[in-house]
């Protein structure tokens, strides 16, 4: 290595045009690798513009529809209500986290700033609660939904997610970075005669955006693709999220491959342009907080 | 002077209590009450048509009988032993292959993430369609690289299972590798320079300084990856429905079907299964802790 490294201009030339190749087979097998990994997305969204007779060819690079047909969405479309699914699903995805948000948001103040007693041992208590997992609850509020003749109305599909672990990880995370502003902010805004809901909208608020964002995002994408919960809870077709409407698509609608690609691509897409959109937030929730999502 | 302290300290403690009691509000009625509840009706029998009746530790005495949940719990451990070795290794492996100054760096990241923001639900069509052993793309390219008799996947009670940690594998890498991006970011550069004025292969450094220094990203990264492995459903449920021969039926599938699917339900069963599960979960977590201190204790 190192006699290359004082060795003739040709040694040094040898070398370059190694560590260049090297680079390019590097870059090659990156390259590879990321087209591997959205292929199933490439195939899908391809597929589901294609005829029966192209999907059943047997080539798996034929990824160019020819002819170039809208049929698998119309039917997919007619045959089970689509629209109302995801107009469900964004109703939802919408609503869930802002009321999912604004409570962690405001309990995460209290535990970062605001001192009362038994205030810690509180905190903890709801830590634990991040650590249990989801199916223990799942029955126990199935009955509960039952009880309360929520089964199939949107407070089944609205309150008891808003107020799940996620929420509870939201307060984690909001009371983590609230603990990052300098206090001396609050401390200016109090000597000016600002009361602690002041504090909280006025200088708080502003100062979180990016974290609020971070969490918005990776909360609409939870609900989103929420599933096993609506499941359990919704069995009529108008209330369903997309994913379980999808699902039902899927289980009780004998249809063409061609169609069911059509379905999957109406659930995924809207995603992924909400992904390519906010993808800095993603990265960077995860980045910072090595933890957010799921 | 001392009386307005105590009154703005009241004051600031009322508003502290109000700011906390939706969360707590919500959290006591959907988790805490709710695990309570659990645990009661553990112990019932419940078609939820009649009336639960009291039948004491009887659900959790049949579970240690009951064939079917051996069967998913073998199932599920399949899972976990392939998944958590498999998912730290790719997802290690993608995070160091993209730690570099690269072009076109956002865009590899973005399509190594990018499934683990997708749906299963969404993704199971397609993935159906790559295993599907005649036309399906992954028998597809077995036999071009000279493979005369790819496996049937999911119609193969040996190769189901497989065929599903290769689809988690492929959602769940993109997700850990963005952990361990940031776990990188936190060794200092220097150690690599000294490792190479010593001579060090980029293997030896991988191996002598990268994953001694990831240590810790590993542990958070192998308790996640348990909990998944052993929650594994929507993969279970759009795909293969527990088939062939119950070869990828798992506990929470089984949990579920057993409360939602059978005639009649079996509430208090499904309650007190879910219970063995999380005591399973709580003490697999338990021991990976352990290790973890242990591996800390001589300097991990």
């Amino acid at each position: 290595m190192s006699a290359v490294r004082t060795g003739t201009p040709r040694g040094l030339r040898a070398l370059r045009s190694v560590r260049a190749a090297q680079r390019g087979l590097g870059y090659l097998a990156l390259t590879l690798l990321a087209l591997a990994m959205i292929y199933p997305y490439i195939w899908s969204i391809t597929a589901s513009f294609k005829t029966d007779r192209q999907i059943y060819n047997g080539n798996p690079l034929d990824l160019v529809p020819r002819p170039l047909i809208f049929a698998n969405y119309v039917r997919a479309w007619t045959v089970v209500p689509f629209g109302r699914f995801l107009a469900n699903s964004f109703f939802l995805s919408t609503l869930v986290p802002l009321i999912a948000l604004s409570v962690s948001t405001l309990a995460g103040y209290s535990f970062a700033r605001l001192r009362f007693r038994g205030r810690d041992a509180i905190f903890m208590a709801l830590l634990g609660v991040m650590m249990l997992p989801g199916h223990i609850t799942l029955i126990p509020n199935y009955v509960l939904m039952r009880y309360l003749h929520w089964i199939n109305t949107y407070l089944a599909l609205i309150i008891p997610p808003a107020f799940g672990s996620g929420t509870v990880f939201n307060t984690f995370f909001m009371r983590q970075y609230f603990l990052s502003i300098p206090k001396e902010l609050e401390d200016a805004a109090t000597i000016d005669g600002c009361s602690t809901l002041g504090v909280f909208t006025r200088i708080i608020l502003p100062n979180s955006k990016p974290a609020l964002a971070a969490l918005a995002i990776i909360s609409f994408k939870g609900e989103w693709n929420a599933f096993l919960w609506p499941l359990v809870v919704i069995n009529s077709m108008k209330m369903m999220p997309i994913q379980v409407g999808l699902s039902y698509f899927q289980g009780n609608i004998g249809s063409s491959w061609g169609v069911l690609l059509a379905g999957s691509t109406l659930a995924i897409a809207p995603l992924i342009v909400v992904f390519l959109f906010f993808q800095r937030y993603f990265v960077s929730s995860m980045l910072t907080s090595g933890l957010a999502g799921k | 002077m001392s009386a307005r302290v105590s009154k703005l300290a009241r004051r600031e403690a009322l508003t502290g209590w109000l700011f906390i009691l939706p969360l707590l509000a919500g959290v006591t009625i959907f988790t805490y009450a709710a695990v309570a509840y659990s645990a009661e009706i553990s112990l019932t029998r419940w078609d939820l048509l009649t009336p639960a009746k009291f039948v004491g530790l009887e659900n959790y005495a049949n579970i240690f009988q009951d064939t079917d949940f051996r069967d998913c719990f073998l199932n599920t451990l399949f899972f976990v032993v392939t998944m958590v070795p498999l998912g730290i290794v790719c997802s290690m492996g993608l995070a160091i292959a993209l730690n570099r100054r690269l072009k076109g760096l956002s865009f590899y990241r973005s399509a190594f993430y990018l499934p683990s923001i997708t749906s299963t639900v969404a993704v199971g069509m397609v993935w159906l369609w790559i295993f599907n052993p005649d036309q399906g793309v992954l028998n597809a390219f077995l036999r071009l690289v000279g493979m005369a008799n790819p496996p049937r996947w999911l119609e193969s009670v040996i190769w189901a299972k497989p065929a599903l940690v290769i689809l988690r594998l492929w959602q769940a890498s993109g997700y850990y590798m963005l952990m361990y991006l940031a776990g990188l970011q936190g060794i200092p550069a220097e150690l690599y320079e000294a490792a190479e004025l010593d001579g060090a292969s980029a293997w030896g450094k991988i191996r002598h300084i990268t994953v001694p220094l990831l240590s810790n990203t590993t542990f958070f990264v192998s308790t996640l990856l348990t909990i998944e492995a052993f929650n594994i459903f929507e993969a279970i449920y759009v795909m293969t429905k527990g088939s062939p021969g119950g070869s990828t039926n798992t506990l929470l599938y089984y949990i579920y079907t057993r409360a939602f699917q059978s005639s009649p339900p079996r509430m208090g069963y499904a309650a007190a299964m879910a219970w063995v599960l999380f005591v399973i979960l709580f003490v697999v977590t338990l021991l990976q802790f352990g290790v973890r201190r242990k591996q800390e204790e001589v300097g991990l």
